[in-house]
Protein backbone atom coordinates (compact mmCIF):
# COMPACT_ATOMS: atom_id res chain seq x y z
CA UNK A 1 0.00 0.00 0.00
CA UNK A 2 1.49 3.08 -1.18
CA UNK A 3 1.59 6.46 1.22
CA UNK A 4 -1.41 7.67 -0.38
CA UNK A 5 -3.37 4.80 0.48
CA UNK A 6 -2.95 4.94 3.65
CA UNK A 7 -3.69 8.36 3.87
CA UNK A 8 -7.24 7.91 3.20
CA UNK A 9 -8.13 4.32 4.89
CA UNK A 10 -11.50 2.88 3.64
CA UNK A 11 -11.48 4.35 0.54
CA UNK A 12 -10.21 2.88 -2.64
CA UNK A 13 -7.28 4.91 -4.04
CA UNK A 14 -5.49 3.14 -6.46
CA UNK A 15 -1.86 4.89 -7.69
CA UNK A 16 -1.85 6.08 -11.02
CA UNK A 17 0.48 3.13 -12.13
CA UNK A 18 -2.24 1.06 -12.64
CA UNK A 19 -4.44 3.30 -13.84
CA UNK A 20 -7.55 3.56 -12.23
CA UNK A 21 -9.04 6.52 -10.26
CA UNK A 22 -9.72 8.12 -7.04
CA UNK A 23 -13.21 6.49 -6.41
CA UNK A 24 -14.24 8.49 -3.60
CA UNK A 25 -14.52 12.04 -2.76
CA UNK A 26 -15.41 12.77 0.63
CA UNK A 27 -18.61 15.06 1.07
CA UNK A 28 -16.99 17.50 3.93
CA UNK A 29 -14.84 20.23 3.11
CA UNK A 30 -12.43 19.55 5.93
CA UNK A 31 -12.29 15.72 4.83
CA UNK A 32 -11.09 16.48 1.48
CA UNK A 33 -7.45 15.75 0.47
CA UNK A 34 -6.23 19.45 -0.52
CA UNK A 35 -5.69 17.87 -4.19
CA UNK A 36 -7.76 15.34 -5.68
CA UNK A 37 -7.22 14.81 -9.51
CA UNK A 38 -9.27 12.23 -11.17
CA UNK A 39 -9.17 10.45 -14.45
CA UNK A 40 -8.01 14.09 -16.03
CA UNK A 41 -7.73 14.02 -19.53
CA UNK A 42 -7.14 17.31 -21.95
CA UNK A 43 -6.93 17.34 -25.72
CA UNK A 44 -5.86 19.90 -27.75
CA UNK A 45 -7.51 19.02 -31.32
CA UNK A 46 -6.12 15.69 -31.44
CA UNK A 47 -3.73 15.40 -29.17
CA UNK A 48 -3.96 14.62 -25.82
CA UNK A 49 -1.68 16.90 -23.36
CA UNK A 50 -2.69 14.96 -20.31
CA UNK A 51 -4.25 11.53 -20.21
CA UNK A 52 -6.15 9.77 -17.38
CA UNK A 53 -3.70 11.03 -14.48
CA UNK A 54 -5.27 10.59 -11.32
CA UNK A 55 -3.51 11.25 -7.73
CA UNK A 56 -4.32 13.15 -4.51
CA UNK A 57 -2.03 15.52 -2.53
CA UNK A 58 -3.19 15.14 1.24
CA UNK A 59 -3.17 18.30 3.36
CA UNK A 60 0.21 19.65 4.71
CA UNK A 61 2.11 17.52 2.21
CA UNK A 62 4.41 18.74 -0.20
CA UNK A 63 4.27 16.92 -3.73
CA UNK A 64 6.34 17.22 -6.51
CA UNK A 65 4.72 16.87 -10.29
CA UNK A 66 8.05 16.21 -12.69
CA UNK A 67 8.51 15.37 -16.37
CA UNK A 68 10.13 16.58 -18.94
CA UNK A 69 9.58 18.95 -21.59
CA UNK A 70 5.56 18.40 -22.80
CA UNK A 71 5.19 15.63 -20.48
CA UNK A 72 1.93 17.51 -19.25
CA UNK A 73 2.89 19.35 -16.26
CA UNK A 74 1.90 22.66 -16.77
CA UNK A 75 -1.45 21.49 -18.28
CA UNK A 76 -2.37 19.57 -15.37
CA UNK A 77 -1.84 22.75 -13.03
CA UNK A 78 -3.44 24.73 -15.11
CA UNK A 79 -6.73 22.43 -14.57
CA UNK A 80 -6.07 22.31 -10.83
CA UNK A 81 -6.26 25.85 -11.05
CA UNK A 82 -9.40 25.92 -13.02
CA UNK A 83 -7.24 28.09 -16.07
CA UNK A 84 -8.00 24.78 -18.20
CA UNK A 85 -11.41 22.89 -18.55
CA UNK A 86 -10.33 19.53 -18.53
CA UNK A 87 -11.46 17.26 -21.56
CA UNK A 88 -12.56 14.30 -19.18
CA UNK A 89 -12.31 13.28 -15.56
CA UNK A 90 -11.65 16.79 -12.53
CA UNK A 91 -9.28 18.41 -10.84
CA UNK A 92 -11.00 18.72 -6.57
CA UNK A 93 -8.89 21.35 -4.51
CA UNK A 94 -9.96 21.52 -1.22
CA UNK A 95 -13.14 19.33 -2.28
CA UNK A 96 -13.98 21.77 -5.12
CA UNK A 97 -14.40 20.73 -8.53
CA UNK A 98 -12.36 23.61 -10.25
CA UNK A 99 -13.76 23.33 -13.43
CA UNK A 100 -17.34 24.46 -12.05
CA UNK A 101 -16.69 26.34 -8.72
CA UNK A 102 -12.92 27.54 -8.57
CA UNK A 103 -14.22 31.09 -7.12
CA UNK A 104 -15.05 28.89 -3.61
CA UNK A 105 -11.55 28.39 -2.57
CA UNK A 106 -9.51 30.38 -5.07
CA UNK A 107 -8.81 32.56 -2.15
CA UNK A 108 -7.37 29.90 -0.47
CA UNK A 109 -4.90 29.15 -3.12
CA UNK A 110 -1.96 30.93 -4.53
CA UNK A 111 0.28 30.18 -7.62
CA UNK A 112 3.85 30.95 -8.64
CA UNK A 113 5.53 30.29 -12.01
CA UNK A 114 8.73 32.11 -13.05
CA UNK A 115 6.95 32.26 -17.00
CA UNK A 116 3.84 34.15 -15.60
CA UNK A 117 4.98 37.61 -14.94
CA UNK A 118 3.84 40.17 -12.64
CA UNK A 119 3.03 43.75 -13.99
CA UNK A 120 5.97 45.19 -15.11
CA UNK A 121 5.01 48.66 -14.42
CA UNK A 122 3.76 48.61 -11.07
CA UNK A 123 6.22 49.00 -8.14
CA UNK A 124 7.11 45.77 -5.65
CA UNK A 125 5.10 47.67 -2.97
CA UNK A 126 2.32 48.26 -5.13
CA UNK A 127 2.10 44.83 -6.71
CA UNK A 128 2.12 43.38 -3.42
CA UNK A 129 -1.30 46.16 -2.42
CA UNK A 130 -3.08 44.57 -5.38
CA UNK A 131 -2.42 41.41 -5.13
CA UNK A 132 -3.29 41.23 -1.44
CA UNK A 133 -6.20 43.11 -1.80
CA UNK A 134 -7.35 40.76 -4.41
CA UNK A 135 -7.23 37.80 -2.17
CA UNK A 136 -9.21 39.96 0.17
CA UNK A 137 -5.88 39.95 3.35
CA UNK A 138 -7.06 41.54 6.37
CA UNK A 139 -4.59 43.53 7.82
CA UNK A 140 -2.82 43.95 4.83
CA UNK A 141 0.07 46.15 5.74
CA UNK A 142 1.34 44.27 8.94
CA UNK A 143 1.19 41.18 6.16
CA UNK A 144 3.34 43.10 3.25
CA UNK A 145 5.91 44.00 6.20
CA UNK A 146 6.24 40.59 6.96
CA UNK A 147 6.96 39.59 3.28
CA UNK A 148 9.30 41.97 2.80
CA UNK A 149 11.38 41.03 5.97
CA UNK A 150 10.27 37.29 5.50
CA UNK A 151 11.99 37.97 1.35
CA UNK A 152 14.26 41.07 2.02
CA UNK A 153 12.49 42.73 -0.58
CA UNK A 154 13.34 46.77 1.62
CA UNK A 155 16.32 47.80 -1.30
CA UNK A 156 13.86 47.13 -4.28
CA UNK A 157 10.03 47.84 -2.67
CA UNK A 158 9.65 50.83 -4.36
CA UNK A 159 11.27 49.80 -7.46
CA UNK A 160 9.08 49.19 -11.01
CA UNK A 161 9.23 45.19 -10.76
CA UNK A 162 10.18 45.24 -14.47
CA UNK A 163 13.60 46.52 -13.54
CA UNK A 164 14.40 43.80 -11.57
CA UNK A 165 16.70 40.82 -12.09
CA UNK A 166 15.63 37.69 -12.88
CA UNK A 167 16.30 36.79 -9.37
CA UNK A 168 14.42 39.64 -7.55
CA UNK A 169 11.45 39.09 -9.84
CA UNK A 170 11.27 35.60 -8.37
CA UNK A 171 11.65 36.57 -4.51
CA UNK A 172 8.35 39.05 -5.39
CA UNK A 173 6.97 36.09 -7.29
CA UNK A 174 7.11 34.13 -4.30
CA UNK A 175 6.65 36.76 -1.44
CA UNK A 176 2.78 37.22 -3.64
CA UNK A 177 2.24 33.62 -3.57
CA UNK A 178 2.28 34.01 -0.05
CA UNK A 179 0.51 36.95 0.42
CA UNK A 180 -2.54 35.16 1.39
CA UNK A 181 -0.96 32.30 3.22
CA UNK A 182 -2.38 30.10 1.32
CA UNK A 183 -3.73 26.59 2.06
CA UNK A 184 -2.93 25.32 -1.57
CA UNK A 185 0.32 26.51 -3.30
CA UNK A 186 0.81 25.60 -6.48
CA UNK A 187 4.75 26.51 -7.61
CA UNK A 188 5.94 25.77 -11.56
CA UNK A 189 9.54 25.84 -11.16
CA UNK A 190 10.00 28.22 -7.99
CA UNK A 191 13.60 28.97 -8.20
CA UNK A 192 14.31 28.40 -12.31
CA UNK A 193 16.07 31.67 -12.26
CA UNK A 194 17.91 31.51 -8.97
CA UNK A 195 21.89 30.99 -8.47
CA UNK A 196 22.04 28.08 -6.13
CA UNK A 197 22.50 29.81 -3.15
CA UNK A 198 19.22 32.11 -3.68
CA UNK A 199 17.42 28.83 -4.56
CA UNK A 200 17.95 27.02 -1.59
CA UNK A 201 17.22 30.68 0.58
CA UNK A 202 14.03 30.70 -1.43
CA UNK A 203 13.10 26.80 -0.44
CA UNK A 204 14.43 27.30 2.79
CA UNK A 205 11.82 29.81 2.96
CA UNK A 206 8.64 27.58 1.28
CA UNK A 207 9.72 24.89 4.31
CA UNK A 208 9.34 26.98 6.56
CA UNK A 209 5.97 28.48 5.18
CA UNK A 210 5.09 24.84 4.76
CA UNK A 211 6.01 23.71 8.79
CA UNK A 212 4.32 26.90 10.27
CA UNK A 213 0.98 26.66 7.97
CA UNK A 214 0.99 23.37 7.31
CA UNK A 215 -0.25 24.18 4.10
CA UNK A 216 -0.26 21.45 0.94
CA UNK A 217 2.47 22.59 -1.73
CA UNK A 218 2.35 21.02 -5.16
CA UNK A 219 5.47 21.60 -7.13
CA UNK A 220 7.12 21.33 -10.41
CA UNK A 221 10.55 21.36 -11.05
CA UNK A 222 13.05 19.74 -13.11
CA UNK A 223 15.51 20.14 -10.08
CA UNK A 224 15.96 16.96 -8.58
CA UNK A 225 17.80 18.11 -5.64
CA UNK A 226 15.00 20.79 -5.10
CA UNK A 227 12.66 17.96 -5.04
CA UNK A 228 14.15 15.54 -2.71
CA UNK A 229 14.30 18.36 -0.36
CA UNK A 230 11.41 19.65 -0.22
CA UNK A 231 9.18 16.76 -1.30
CA UNK A 232 7.13 14.04 0.93
CA UNK A 233 5.97 12.36 -2.70
CA UNK A 234 6.69 12.53 -6.18
CA UNK A 235 4.46 12.28 -9.49
CA UNK A 236 6.38 11.77 -12.48
CA UNK A 237 4.88 11.89 -16.20
CA UNK A 238 5.56 11.78 -19.44
CA UNK A 239 3.78 12.26 -22.63
CA UNK A 240 0.59 13.37 -20.17
CA UNK A 241 0.81 10.14 -18.25
CA UNK A 242 1.92 9.50 -14.95
CA UNK A 243 4.42 6.65 -15.57
CA UNK A 244 5.68 6.81 -11.36
CA UNK A 245 4.90 7.73 -8.09
CA UNK A 246 6.21 6.73 -4.61
CA UNK A 247 8.19 8.62 -1.67
CA UNK A 248 12.15 9.89 -3.63
CA UNK A 249 13.49 7.22 -1.61
CA UNK A 250 11.38 4.45 -2.88
CA UNK A 251 11.37 5.22 -6.49
CA UNK A 252 15.24 5.46 -6.27
CA UNK A 253 15.22 1.77 -4.52
CA UNK A 254 12.11 0.91 -6.69
CA UNK A 255 14.47 2.00 -9.81
CA UNK A 256 17.67 0.84 -8.22
CA UNK A 257 19.31 4.31 -8.99
CA UNK A 258 21.02 6.29 -6.59
CA UNK A 259 19.39 9.54 -6.33
CA UNK A 260 16.02 11.30 -8.39
CA UNK A 261 18.53 12.67 -11.25
CA UNK A 262 19.36 8.97 -12.18
CA UNK A 263 15.16 8.00 -11.95
CA UNK A 264 14.08 10.74 -14.13
CA UNK A 265 16.65 10.21 -16.40
CA UNK A 266 16.31 6.26 -16.46
CA UNK A 267 12.32 7.14 -16.80
CA UNK A 268 12.89 9.73 -19.63
CA UNK A 269 14.60 7.19 -21.58
CA UNK A 270 12.14 4.25 -20.71
CA UNK A 271 9.43 6.21 -21.78
CA UNK B 1 5.01 69.00 2.38
CA UNK B 2 1.63 69.34 0.05
CA UNK B 3 2.67 66.62 -1.38
CA UNK B 4 3.11 64.89 1.63
CA UNK B 5 -0.08 65.00 2.82
CA UNK B 6 -1.54 64.30 -0.42
CA UNK B 7 0.68 60.65 -0.40
CA UNK B 8 -0.79 60.22 3.12
CA UNK B 9 -4.19 60.44 1.92
CA UNK B 10 -3.86 58.73 -1.38
CA UNK B 11 -2.39 55.92 0.32
CA UNK B 12 -5.24 55.51 2.99
CA UNK B 13 -7.71 56.17 -0.13
CA UNK B 14 -6.16 53.05 -1.61
CA UNK B 15 -5.75 50.56 1.02
CA UNK B 16 -8.80 51.60 2.48
CA UNK B 17 -11.11 48.25 2.56
CA UNK B 18 -15.01 48.13 3.64
CA UNK B 19 -14.68 46.83 7.07
CA UNK B 20 -18.43 45.77 7.73
CA UNK B 21 -19.02 42.87 8.82
CA UNK B 22 -22.70 41.58 7.52
CA UNK B 23 -23.16 37.57 6.21
CA UNK B 24 -24.29 36.06 3.05
CA UNK B 25 -24.66 38.16 0.00
CA UNK B 26 -23.87 41.65 1.19
CA UNK B 27 -20.64 39.80 2.55
CA UNK B 28 -20.18 38.58 -0.69
CA UNK B 29 -20.99 41.81 -2.73
CA UNK B 30 -18.66 44.04 0.14
CA UNK B 31 -15.69 41.18 -0.86
CA UNK B 32 -16.73 41.90 -4.39
CA UNK B 33 -16.23 45.96 -4.27
CA UNK B 34 -13.00 45.64 -2.70
CA UNK B 35 -11.49 43.26 -5.40
CA UNK B 36 -12.97 46.20 -7.93
CA UNK B 37 -11.38 48.63 -5.81
CA UNK B 38 -8.25 46.75 -6.27
CA UNK B 39 -8.13 46.55 -10.32
CA UNK B 40 -9.07 50.44 -10.33
CA UNK B 41 -5.85 50.60 -7.64
CA UNK B 42 -3.82 48.92 -9.91
CA UNK B 43 -4.83 50.59 -13.06
CA UNK B 44 -4.32 54.21 -11.45
CA UNK B 45 -1.10 52.94 -10.59
CA UNK B 46 0.09 52.58 -14.58
CA UNK B 47 -1.50 55.83 -14.94
CA UNK B 48 0.12 57.96 -12.47
CA UNK B 49 3.74 55.62 -13.30
CA UNK B 50 3.85 57.91 -16.29
CA UNK B 51 3.11 60.88 -17.63
CA UNK B 52 3.28 60.36 -20.71
CA UNK B 53 0.46 57.66 -20.41
CA UNK B 54 -1.61 60.73 -18.99
CA UNK B 55 -0.90 62.95 -21.65
CA UNK B 56 -1.55 60.74 -24.38
CA UNK B 57 -5.10 60.23 -22.45
CA UNK B 58 -5.65 64.04 -23.49
CA UNK B 59 -3.07 64.58 -26.10
CA UNK B 60 -5.39 63.04 -29.01
CA UNK B 61 -9.19 64.38 -28.29
CA UNK B 62 -7.35 67.87 -28.10
CA UNK B 63 -5.34 67.30 -31.07
CA UNK B 64 -8.82 66.44 -32.83
CA UNK B 65 -10.69 69.51 -31.54
CA UNK B 66 -7.86 71.23 -32.64
CA UNK B 67 -8.78 70.81 -36.01
CA UNK B 68 -12.38 70.40 -35.96
CA UNK B 69 -12.22 73.70 -33.65
CA UNK B 70 -10.25 75.58 -36.94
CA UNK B 71 -13.10 74.66 -39.53
CA UNK B 72 -15.94 75.55 -37.44
CA UNK B 73 -14.59 78.92 -36.79
CA UNK B 74 -14.13 79.24 -40.35
CA UNK B 75 -17.87 77.86 -41.43
CA UNK B 76 -19.09 79.93 -38.58
CA UNK B 77 -17.66 83.14 -39.70
CA UNK B 78 -18.01 82.21 -43.77
CA UNK B 79 -21.59 83.18 -43.38
CA UNK B 80 -22.63 80.80 -45.93
CA UNK B 81 -25.43 78.24 -45.03
CA UNK B 82 -22.72 75.92 -43.80
CA UNK B 83 -22.55 77.94 -40.72
CA UNK B 84 -25.62 76.82 -39.06
CA UNK B 85 -24.21 73.51 -39.57
CA UNK B 86 -20.62 74.11 -37.98
CA UNK B 87 -21.75 73.55 -34.08
CA UNK B 88 -23.20 70.45 -35.63
CA UNK B 89 -19.82 69.23 -36.46
CA UNK B 90 -18.16 70.18 -33.56
CA UNK B 91 -20.59 68.75 -30.86
CA UNK B 92 -20.83 65.70 -33.15
CA UNK B 93 -16.93 65.45 -33.06
CA UNK B 94 -17.15 65.97 -29.15
CA UNK B 95 -19.55 63.32 -28.41
CA UNK B 96 -18.09 60.73 -31.10
CA UNK B 97 -14.82 61.29 -29.22
CA UNK B 98 -17.08 59.93 -25.95
CA UNK B 99 -18.05 56.77 -28.05
CA UNK B 100 -14.40 56.41 -29.48
CA UNK B 101 -12.60 57.04 -26.57
CA UNK B 102 -14.69 54.81 -24.05
CA UNK B 103 -14.27 51.93 -25.93
CA UNK B 104 -10.17 52.39 -26.31
CA UNK B 105 -10.10 53.06 -22.82
CA UNK B 106 -11.67 50.09 -21.74
CA UNK B 107 -9.88 48.46 -24.54
CA UNK B 108 -6.84 49.41 -23.84
CA UNK B 109 -6.83 49.04 -20.24
CA UNK B 110 -7.70 45.54 -20.71
CA UNK B 111 -4.70 44.85 -22.78
CA UNK B 112 -2.68 46.09 -20.11
CA UNK B 113 -3.19 42.99 -18.72
CA UNK B 114 -2.31 40.69 -22.13
CA UNK B 115 0.66 42.70 -22.74
CA UNK B 116 2.19 42.44 -18.96
CA UNK B 117 1.59 38.75 -18.89
CA UNK B 118 -0.64 39.49 -16.13
CA UNK B 119 -3.67 37.65 -17.14
CA UNK B 120 -3.32 34.42 -15.36
CA UNK B 121 -2.39 35.74 -11.85
CA UNK B 122 -5.51 37.30 -12.22
CA UNK B 123 -7.51 34.40 -13.34
CA UNK B 124 -6.52 32.64 -10.74
CA UNK B 125 -7.08 34.86 -8.23
CA UNK B 126 -10.42 35.56 -6.80
CA UNK B 127 -11.24 37.83 -8.94
CA UNK B 128 -14.74 37.28 -11.11
CA UNK B 129 -14.79 38.52 -14.83
CA UNK B 130 -17.69 40.31 -14.04
CA UNK B 131 -15.80 42.22 -11.35
CA UNK B 132 -12.78 42.96 -13.58
CA UNK B 133 -15.12 44.17 -15.99
CA UNK B 134 -16.81 46.38 -13.89
CA UNK B 135 -13.18 47.60 -13.04
CA UNK B 136 -12.43 48.18 -16.62
CA UNK B 137 -15.76 49.92 -16.82
CA UNK B 138 -14.58 52.27 -14.34
CA UNK B 139 -11.03 52.56 -15.53
CA UNK B 140 -12.68 53.69 -18.82
CA UNK B 141 -14.85 56.59 -17.28
CA UNK B 142 -11.93 57.54 -15.12
CA UNK B 143 -9.90 57.88 -18.56
CA UNK B 144 -13.15 59.73 -20.38
CA UNK B 145 -13.34 61.92 -17.78
CA UNK B 146 -9.55 63.32 -17.51
CA UNK B 147 -9.39 62.93 -21.63
CA UNK B 148 -12.66 64.87 -22.56
CA UNK B 149 -13.51 67.42 -19.65
CA UNK B 150 -10.20 69.73 -20.56
CA UNK B 151 -10.91 69.34 -24.18
CA UNK B 152 -14.73 70.45 -24.14
CA UNK B 153 -13.56 73.29 -21.88
CA UNK B 154 -10.01 74.02 -24.32
CA UNK B 155 -13.67 74.24 -27.09
CA UNK B 156 -15.23 76.58 -25.05
CA UNK B 157 -12.06 78.92 -24.55
CA UNK B 158 -10.57 78.77 -27.41
CA UNK B 159 -13.55 78.25 -30.56
CA UNK B 160 -16.48 79.97 -27.95
CA UNK B 161 -18.47 76.27 -28.55
CA UNK B 162 -20.12 75.18 -25.79
CA UNK B 163 -21.33 71.50 -25.05
CA UNK B 164 -22.92 72.26 -21.99
CA UNK B 165 -25.43 74.07 -23.83
CA UNK B 166 -27.11 70.88 -24.28
CA UNK B 167 -28.18 70.91 -21.13
CA UNK B 168 -29.02 68.19 -18.83
CA UNK B 169 -29.86 65.79 -21.84
CA UNK B 170 -25.60 65.69 -22.47
CA UNK B 171 -25.76 63.63 -19.47
CA UNK B 172 -27.55 61.14 -20.78
CA UNK B 173 -26.08 61.28 -24.20
CA UNK B 174 -23.17 60.57 -22.65
CA UNK B 175 -24.54 58.03 -20.82
CA UNK B 176 -25.93 56.36 -23.54
CA UNK B 177 -22.55 56.94 -25.48
CA UNK B 178 -20.25 55.26 -22.82
CA UNK B 179 -22.83 52.73 -22.45
CA UNK B 180 -22.44 51.44 -26.07
CA UNK B 181 -18.82 51.96 -25.64
CA UNK B 182 -18.48 49.20 -22.78
CA UNK B 183 -20.53 47.12 -24.55
CA UNK B 184 -18.25 46.84 -27.49
CA UNK B 185 -15.16 46.82 -25.03
CA UNK B 186 -16.57 43.69 -23.45
CA UNK B 187 -16.97 41.74 -27.05
CA UNK B 188 -13.32 42.48 -27.55
CA UNK B 189 -11.57 41.87 -24.40
CA UNK B 190 -13.77 38.74 -24.91
CA UNK B 191 -11.75 37.96 -28.57
CA UNK B 192 -8.78 39.19 -27.35
CA UNK B 193 -8.96 36.29 -24.63
CA UNK B 194 -10.43 33.76 -27.01
CA UNK B 195 -7.76 34.33 -30.33
CA UNK B 196 -5.01 35.83 -28.49
CA UNK B 197 -3.54 39.21 -29.14
CA UNK B 198 -4.26 38.55 -33.04
CA UNK B 199 -7.23 39.80 -32.19
CA UNK B 200 -6.36 43.23 -30.78
CA UNK B 201 -6.20 45.08 -33.79
CA UNK B 202 -9.82 45.11 -33.32
CA UNK B 203 -9.53 47.70 -30.51
CA UNK B 204 -9.28 50.09 -32.92
CA UNK B 205 -11.10 49.35 -36.05
CA UNK B 206 -14.48 48.23 -34.48
CA UNK B 207 -15.87 51.62 -33.77
CA UNK B 208 -14.79 52.89 -36.74
CA UNK B 209 -17.54 50.70 -38.45
CA UNK B 210 -20.00 52.41 -36.45
CA UNK B 211 -18.62 56.06 -38.02
CA UNK B 212 -20.97 56.15 -41.14
CA UNK B 213 -23.50 53.77 -40.13
CA UNK B 214 -24.36 55.83 -36.87
CA UNK B 215 -24.84 59.14 -38.46
CA UNK B 216 -22.22 60.82 -36.65
CA UNK B 217 -22.25 63.73 -39.11
CA UNK B 218 -25.23 63.78 -40.91
CA UNK B 219 -28.79 62.89 -40.10
CA UNK B 220 -29.97 59.95 -40.74
CA UNK B 221 -31.90 60.76 -44.07
CA UNK B 222 -28.38 61.07 -45.75
CA UNK B 223 -28.41 57.03 -45.54
CA UNK B 224 -30.02 55.19 -48.39
CA UNK B 225 -33.58 53.74 -47.37
CA UNK B 226 -32.34 50.24 -46.75
CA UNK B 227 -29.48 51.02 -44.33
CA UNK B 228 -31.76 53.22 -42.40
CA UNK B 229 -32.91 50.13 -40.50
CA UNK B 230 -29.35 49.18 -39.80
CA UNK B 231 -29.01 52.48 -38.26
CA UNK B 232 -31.97 52.29 -35.99
CA UNK B 233 -30.57 49.17 -34.76
CA UNK B 234 -27.60 51.18 -33.49
CA UNK B 235 -27.86 53.15 -30.12
CA UNK B 236 -25.27 55.69 -30.70
CA UNK B 237 -28.11 56.77 -33.63
CA UNK B 238 -30.40 57.71 -31.77
CA UNK B 239 -27.65 60.62 -29.41
CA UNK B 240 -26.69 62.03 -32.76
CA UNK B 241 -30.01 62.88 -34.12
CA UNK B 242 -31.03 63.60 -30.63
CA UNK B 243 -27.93 66.13 -30.80
CA UNK B 244 -29.12 67.51 -34.00
CA UNK B 245 -32.53 67.65 -32.67
CA UNK B 246 -31.42 69.93 -29.71
CA UNK B 247 -28.97 72.38 -31.77
CA UNK B 248 -30.61 72.54 -35.02
CA UNK B 249 -34.79 73.04 -33.47
CA UNK B 250 -34.14 73.44 -29.38
CA UNK B 251 -36.20 70.38 -28.79
CA UNK B 252 -35.00 67.92 -26.32
CA UNK B 253 -35.83 64.60 -27.90
CA UNK B 254 -36.25 62.64 -24.41
CA UNK B 255 -38.25 59.60 -26.45
CA UNK B 256 -34.73 59.59 -28.50
CA UNK B 257 -32.57 58.80 -25.96
CA UNK B 258 -34.60 56.64 -23.61
CA UNK B 259 -35.14 54.39 -27.02
CA UNK B 260 -31.08 54.60 -26.99
CA UNK B 261 -30.85 53.59 -23.54
CA UNK B 262 -33.27 50.26 -23.94
CA UNK B 263 -30.95 49.16 -26.08
CA UNK B 264 -27.35 49.88 -24.72
CA UNK B 265 -29.25 47.85 -22.26
CA UNK B 266 -29.54 45.27 -24.62
CA UNK B 267 -26.37 45.40 -25.72
CA UNK B 268 -24.52 45.60 -22.45
CA UNK B 269 -26.08 42.36 -21.23
CA UNK B 270 -25.34 41.12 -24.68
CA UNK B 271 -21.67 42.33 -24.59
CA UNK B 272 -21.19 40.58 -20.65
CA UNK B 273 -22.75 37.21 -22.06
CA UNK B 274 -20.33 37.60 -25.05
CA UNK B 275 -17.27 38.08 -22.58
CA UNK B 276 -18.36 35.62 -20.76
CA UNK B 277 -19.06 32.87 -23.15
CA UNK B 278 -15.51 34.08 -24.70
CA UNK B 279 -13.66 33.63 -21.16
CA UNK B 280 -15.14 30.13 -20.81
CA UNK B 281 -13.95 28.92 -24.30
CA UNK B 282 -10.68 30.21 -23.63
CA UNK B 283 -10.87 27.91 -20.55
CA UNK B 284 -11.42 25.23 -22.69
CA UNK B 285 -8.70 25.72 -25.74
CA UNK B 286 -6.10 26.23 -22.55
CA UNK B 287 -5.03 29.85 -23.65
CA UNK B 288 -5.04 31.63 -20.56
CA UNK B 289 -1.86 30.61 -18.39
CA UNK B 290 0.35 31.32 -21.57
CA UNK B 291 -1.80 34.79 -23.11
CA UNK B 292 0.46 37.71 -23.84
CA UNK B 293 3.67 35.54 -24.88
Amino acid sequence: MSCIEQFLPGKRVVTAATNTSVTSTPENIDDAPAIAVENLCKKYRSHWAVDEVNFIVPKGWTVGLLGGNGAGKTTTIAMILGLVVPTVGRAMVLGTDMAKDRHKVLSRMNFESPYVALPGRLTVRENLTVFGRLYGVPNLKARIEELIEDFGLGDVLDRLTGRLSAGQKTRVAVAKALINEPDVLLLDEPTASLDPDRAEWVRSRLQAYQKRRGATILLSSHNMTEVEQLCDFVVIMSRGRIIAMGRPLELTERFQCKDLDEVFIHLARVA
Amino acid sequence: MVASWFETREDALLTMRVELTPNGWVDDMIDSLNRIAAMTARYYYILRSSWLRLLEIIYWPAMQMLVWGFLYTYLYNSKSTMADTAALLLGAVLLWDVLFRGQLGFTFTFLEEIWSRNLANLMMSPLKPAELAASLMLMSLIRLLIGTIPVTLLTLVLFGFNIYALGPGLILMFINLVLTSWAIGLVIAGLVIRQGLGAESLAFSVMIILLPLCCVYYPLEALPAWLQPVAWSLAPTYVFEGMRATLLDGVFRADLLIEGFSLNLLYLALGFTAFIFLMDSARHRGGLLTMGE
